[in-house]
């Protein structure tokens, strides 16, 4: 197989056909895909969740995670927070030409890899080759589609009163990595993300107290903050226990260095909950049982109000946390 | 420090009752950030009064250096480095921000030194280090210089727009009565000493503490405030000890004395005030990147009415200016006061929501 990618595997000729025959099928196989007809032809539930997502992440490998771990995980966690068991994938990819294959090869198998962890299957993709010049070497766009298990309603993303907020774990782990990665701030031990696929703990969860679970939503760009600013109503508020919130020390300390709020940050390994107040054990405890959700625990809570989202403090002081604008640059002093 | 913040508080509020309207102003951004992200206001009293002063270093970059910084970062041969805060400053409709979107190489660092190692990664680029701040940042500075003189890197050059605090406070609140109190900066004074900050009682007439940054620390400094002025005590106190010595931090002061001297400059709002900046001297003049690119001074030119001039020295609030909100915001902010969290309009905005 050849090094570097070229205009020709982007040809639909030979080269693409090697490309797809010695990377991509090896790395996907599954029924679905190995006919590599012009589509899958899948049977599915009746009722279905489709989602789709691009990522364009720089560096294309960061310490905990690569762009093919969070192509997966990303697309996974859109059908999990939406209360669909994920279980096929597709997976787009726009290459420049120049890319080593051997990188391609590595992200490859971090997406097979991904997906297996997920229980989805990849089954249908394309490849697109452009010029050196008009791409950052790759892009990935994957698609997804869940089914919901019979008898499980949908999560109704209808917070209420009295309703508690719940973190599935450590906060900012991932947009922190890539930040620090992205701009060498070179922290010694390196901050990992904590990207990964959480449909099977979101499933538990559901499974065993699906009812009191009156919102879900995996708070990527935007961080913690954009989803509550979204899931306050014109007569509620959230207040968050700020110091109950989960920040790893090592991305706490970074945070403080860089002048950036962790709230604000983007998570890939993260769900938050609104749960009725009487089951918020009973979903700590079913969060706990799963890898990914072994630090979950209790930020907030939702109160009569007038849409505001407000953190208390160690002091007991208020602070107003408004919806994230732009991009987050790290500041001076 | 830990205080006993209910003590302090229960200090604050009865002290607050026996006064009548008080303006604190803080002069320090990391000061008005942690006063933010604490919350503090919520905790004082309602005629205990926040006002943030001329301590963003953002915000008091003149409009001739961000233009000198674009024009730097447009070149070709340049890879133009800074700290993220910079990046958004509007200058027409020009930002550092935007010339990176369309692909310019322009990196963010934190610090100085960073641009010393990327010098050396790329000799055949020409490096260029945006270096604002006051006497906190300054030294680093220099640092970054004397170890690139020594290392003979001849492709790393610096957009010199350090400034000195004392300087702005004293143009500031000469002749000013709107302001009760200062909240003098714990970093600056770790470096310059405690004693710098005497000129507050006694040339300005205003009590003053200098504060650290944490809520206790700060509190503390306001209720040392709250009392200075129910005894009438014109003192600046030290409520930073552990960290502010009388005299400073003599060996990072000697060390960026060594290297740049006082220099007139023009603050954004403020106009020219004399020897409040830093410049190198002749020695390592050859690092200012104005000179090594022939970078022409620019006529300062503030944005069309915009008010970040009148709101730096207390003389107007955000709300009187006729961009504020419109077309005016965090997002797409036309004067420097809307960029950094720290500006008195990005504050404004926030709390304008409340
Ligand atoms: S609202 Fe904008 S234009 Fe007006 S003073 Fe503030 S920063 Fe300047």
């Amino acid at each position: 197989m050849d090094e570097v990618i070229t205009l020709a595997h982007g040809s639909g000729g030979v080269k693409s056909r090697e490309l797809v025959e010695q990377l991509f099928l090896p790395a996907y196989a599954n029924p679905y895909l190995n006919p590599l007809t012009d589509s899958a032809v899948l049977s599915v539930g009746e009722t279905i969740a489709m989602t789709t997502d691009s990522y364009v992440v720089r560096p294309l490998f960061f310490p905990g995670g690569d762009i093919g771990r969070l192509a997966v995980s990303g697309t996974v966690n859109d059908l999990a927070v939406s209360g669909a068991l994920p279980k096929f994938l597709s997976v787009g990819m726009i290459l420049a030409a120049g890319l080593e294959i051997s990188l391609l090869q590595r992200i490859v198998k971090s997406i097979a890899d991904t997906a297996k962890e997920a229980g989805v299957q990849i089954v249908t993709g394309d490849t697109k080759v452009v010029e050196q010049n008009s791409a950052d070497r790759i892009f990935i766009n994957t698609a997804g589609i869940g089914v919901f298990p019979v008898g499980r309603s949908i999560p109704p993303q209808k917070i209420a009163v009295g309703d508690c907020i719940i973190a599935s774990g450590f906060l900012a782990c991932h947009g922190m990595a890539v930040m620090a990665e992205r701009n060498h701030l070179g922290f010694q031990p390196a901050i990992e993300s904590d990207v990964a696929p959480l449909a099977e703990m979101v499933q538990g969860v559901l499974q065993a107290n699906g009812n009191s679970v009156h919102a879900l939503r995996d708070p990527t760009r935007g961080g913690v903050a954009a989803t509550l600013c979204e899931w306050v109503t014109a007569d509620t508020d959230i207040l968050l226990y700020e110091p109950e919130l989960p920040v790893r020390p090592d991305v706490g300390a970074a945070c403080k260095i860089l002048g950036l709020d962790p709230l604000f940050i983007a998570n890939e390994g993260v769900v938050l909950l609104a749960v009725a107040q009487s089951c918020v054990k009973d979903v700590i405890a079913a969060l706990q049982r799963d890898a990914h959700g072994k630090h979950a625990v209790l930020i907030g809570e939702v109160r009569k109000g007038s849409g505001r989202v407000i953190a208390v403090t160690e002091f007991g002081s208020h602070r107003r946390i408004l919806l994230p604008r732009g991009e987050l640059l790290p500041r001076i002093c | 420090m830990n205080y006993n913040i209910t003590n302090i508080l229960q200090g604050i509020w009865k002290l607050a009752d026996q006064t009548g309207p008080v303006a604190i102003m803080e002069v320090c951004g990391t000061h008005t950030s942690s006063i933010r992200q604490y919350g503090i206001p919520s905790l004082l009293p309602p005629n205990i009064r926040l006002v943030s002063g001329p301590g963003c270093p953002v915000c008091v970059t003149s409009s001739a250096d961000i233009a000198a910084a674009i024009a730097l970062a447009s070149l070709d041969e340049v890879i133009f480095t800074c700290f993220g805060d910079m990046m958004r400053v509007p200058n027409g409709d020009v930002s550092l921000y935007s010339l990176y979107e369309q692909g310019r190489d322009i990196r963010l660092v934190t610090s100085p030194l960073d641009a010393l190692t990327i010098a050396q990664e790329y000799p055949e680029k020409q490096v260029v280090y945006f270096g604002i701040g006051f006497e906190t940042t300054a030294p680093h500075t220099a640092v970054l210089v004397e170890k690139a003189a020594q290392a003979k890197v001849r492709n790393l050059s610096i957009l010199n727009s350090h400034k000195t605090m004392p300087q702005a406070i004293t143009a500031l609140l000469q002749n000013e009565s709107s302001i009760d109190a200062l909240l003098c900066p714990g970093h600056v004074a770790a470096m310059i000493g405690a004693e710098a900050f005497a000129f507050v009682p006694e040339k300005l007439q205003l009590p003053a503490a200098i504060a650290g940054f944490a809520a206790d620390e700060i509190l503390a400094a306001i209720l040392a405030i709250m009392d200075l002025l129910h005894k009438q005590k014109l003192d600046c106190v030290n409520m930073y000890p552990q960290f502010v010595t009388p005299a400073g931090n003599r060996s990072a002061l000697n060390l960026l004395y060594r290297v740049m001297e006082p220099c007139d400059a023009i603050w954004r709002g403020l106009g020219s005030l004399p020897q409040s900046g830093l410049q190198f001297r002749p020695a390592y003049r050859d690092f200012e990147a104005r000179t090594r690119f022939n970078i022409e001074k620019t006529e300062t030119t503030e944005p069309k009415d915009c008010l970040c001039a009148a709101i730096l020295r207390g003389k107007a609030i955000p709300p009187n200016c006729v961009h504020f909100s419109r077309d005016c915001t965090p997002d797409a902010p036309v004067g420097p006061c809307m960029v950094s969290s720290e500006g008195a309009c990005a504050a404004y905005y926030r709390y304008r929501e409340e």
